[in-house]
């Protein structure tokens, strides 16, 4: 940034006498009006899409638009959120919601970082491998979707040859309020571990090798080696990969939708985003959807603000 | 560890020493992960080509033998899907091309040129990747649908085009609306490599007095050209793989405009259960392009998610 500050300085004299056409030539030959048709236009289209639709769903959430006709913009009130509050599907939701988000986020971070340090020493065919690992992150939530509905699959799905042939019950994964939840968090973490493994992959290779050998002379053992030197050091790696899977999760409506094809997800797997959905597109409350919609950006972003300002303190934006 | 024992010269019996217990632990791990992320698709797929019969009497991740095998649910999961696959790349192709564009501007006039406020006006790109979609469903519904109807405006003109039909005019707000959301991720995408170029390499042009459009013309764009081919194909299975946005836009998993996405989940489903065999076809069918994509472009893809964690 200190160059831009420089050649703006440059651009507008601190001598007193200076006309306005004069600035307003300076300023027509600045840096930033010369390098606006580059990111100006990208600049509109997205401040338009993304907060004047933030700000739009926000007006909406305090009217009592319900679909038909025009919002009614004259009662703006909070209503709609005292509904939502007091709600035990809201809550239940925003529970769900908040399990899905650190229980996904941990076991994919944890499996993604033992597949990192399993692949990062000597294996053969390392990369095609690789490969494979990160495979499910090509497809989408769709696709998924339909795979994990046979893996699960009560009759004769994968899961259920092999807890029938290890002499069990079959269990039923995606009915059961109990483990539903679980099993879509599980079918989650199959999609994206492999995304946390690259990212650990790339922060394994910025550590230096000889941290290996110097720890091997001092006579330390692999796991002792991985939980004093090399795992804090992949603090960055760690911070950044959880933040992307967070925000992963917080869109795995599509997934949950995708299951059963319907507005309502299986019994006790109901989040923000899918109550929300149903709430809007089944039964018309556009208001109260929004209501949940915005809840739902604040849930973001108190996960994405306290990132970029680590960020921003870590010279790294 | 063993890194250093993969020399030619080793006599026996270090070569001993080298398959100990612990490699062979760390290669059954390895084989084991490689089951954990092959078997729900190679069920899928071994589904996909069985009868019907034969999906209820052998296990799932059997190979269909004799009788049991069939080409009639791909056959028929096909022709469920042509018309949706044509609506995915209508959409997807252009979208992505505006966005793999649109970003690499924007990067180059938040990077490589310095202007005072640039900071601030990042941040707004950045916070915009992580912005959950349904926090603007509701007013891209009512924006599409009630204020600016453009799909409605555009509809004789395109029932009007040769090899469009009319109701194609759909796709227009759609690509709209993915170029407008994807241009946040891309732009840092294109950002973080215009960042890792030397600085010498456009401060000689810019000593010769070359404008900005020209240093960006002659000199950024041809060197971007590996992170044009990452940002692509990163964007391209976005915008494929999406659905939230087609499912807003366009009413109805039934409308002739719907993307396969859309249509993916109802296919193989009825009163009486669900047809597996179908479904999986369906599944596997919907997913090949990116997958293709994927085995193609390994490193391009990685690369873009890599650089999508900063």
């Amino acid at each position: 940034m200190a160059t831009g500050d420089t050649t703006e300085s440059k651009s507008v004299p601190t001598e007193e006498v200076v006309g306005w056409e004069t600035k307003l030539r300076y300023f027509l030959n600045s840096d930033f009006v010369r390098s606006s048709p580059f990111w100006g236009i990208p600049f509109i289209l997205m401040g338009i899409a993304v907060y004047g639709g933030i700000g739009y769903n926000v007006v909406i959430s305090l009217t009592d638009y319900a679909g038909l006709g025009r919002p009614t913009f004259s009662n703006l009130d909070f209503e709609m959120y005292a509904t939502a509050l007091s709600n035990d599907a809201f809550r239940e939701a925003a529970i769900n919601n908040l399990v899905l988000l650190v229980a996904f986020t941990t076991v994919s971070l944890a499996l993604g970082l033992f597949l990192a340090i399993l692949l990062d020493h000597g294996i053969r065919y390392k990369d095609k491998i690789q490969t494979i690992y990160l495979m499910p992150m090509a497809l989408s939530f769709v696709v998924t979707a339909q795979l994990w509905l046979w893996m699960y699959n009560q009759e004769n799905g994968v899961l259920t040859v092999i807890v029938t042939t290890l002499g069990f019950e079959p269990i039923n994964w995606l009915g059961n309020p109990e483990i539903a939840l679980a099993s879509v968090i599980f079918a989650l973490v199959w999609q994206f571990s492999g995304y946390a493994m690259v990212v650990y992959l790339a922060g394994l290779q910025s550590i230096p090798s000889d941290q290996f050998e110097a720890a091997k002379v001092d006579g330390a053992s692999t796991v002792r080696t991985y939980l004093r030197i090399i795992i804090p050091q992949l603090k960055e790696s760690s911070v950044s990969a959880a933040v992307v899977l967070m925000v992963f999760a917080l869109k795995a409506f599509t997934f949950l939708y995708a299951l059963v094809g319907q507005y309502r997800p299986p019994n006790g797997t109901d989040i923000l985003a899918t109550l929300m959905v149903r709430q809007a597109f089944k039964f018309g409350k556009w208001a109260y959807a929004a209501a949940i919609a915005t809840m739902l950006l604040l849930l973001a972003l108190s996960v994405i603000a306290p990132y970029l300002i680590y960020q921003h303190r870590q010279g790294s934006l | 560890m063993s890194r250093s024992t993969s020399d030619t010269n080793v006599d026996v019996a270090s070569l001993v020493e080298d398959v100990n217990l612990r490699r062979v632990g760390q290669y059954t791990l390895v084989v084991l992960f490689l089951g954990f992320f092959l078997v729900p698709l190679e069920t899928g797929i071994m589904t996909a080509l069985k009868t019907n019969e034969a999906v209820a009497r052998s296990l799932p991740f059997a190979p269909p033998v004799g009788e049991g095998f069939t080409l009639e649910n791909l056959e028929y999961a096909f022709s469920q899907l042509t018309n949706s696959f044509v609506n995915s790349l209508l959409m997807a192709i252009p979208a992505t091309i505006l966005n793999v564009l649109l970003a690499s501007m924007a990067a180059y006039g938040l990077t490589m040129v310095n202007w005072r406020g640039q900071l601030a006006v990042l941040s707004l790109f950045l916070v915009g990747v992580f912005v959950p979609y349904q926090a603007v469903l509701v007013p891209l519904a009512r924006f599409w649908n009630n204020l600016f109807p453009l799909a409605r405006m555009l509809e004789p003109m395109f029932a009007a085009a040769p090899l469009l039909q009319g109701y194609h005019s759909r796709l227009v707000p759609l690509i709209i609306t993915h170029v407008a959301y994807g241009i946040p991720i891309c732009t840092i995408l294109f950002r973080s490599y215009y960042k890792s170029l030397p600085d010498s390499l456009v401060e000689a042009a810019k000593i010769d007095g070359a404008s900005i459009t020209k240093i960006y013309r002659r000199i950024v764009l041809p060197i971007s050209k590996p992170m044009f081919a990452v940002v692509f194909i990163y964007q391209f299975t976005q915008i494929y793989n999406e659905f939230l946005f087609s499912f807003t836009l366009i009413t109805g998993s039934n409308h002739p405009a719907a993307p396969v996405t859309l249509i993916l989940p109802a296919i193989g489903a009825s009163t009486s259960g669900v047809d597996f065999g179908i479904r999986m076809s369906a599944a596997f069918l919907a997913a090949l392009p990116t997958i293709i994509l994927y085995v193609a472009f390994a490193e391009q893809f990685a690369e873009g998610l890599r650089t999508e964690s900063g």
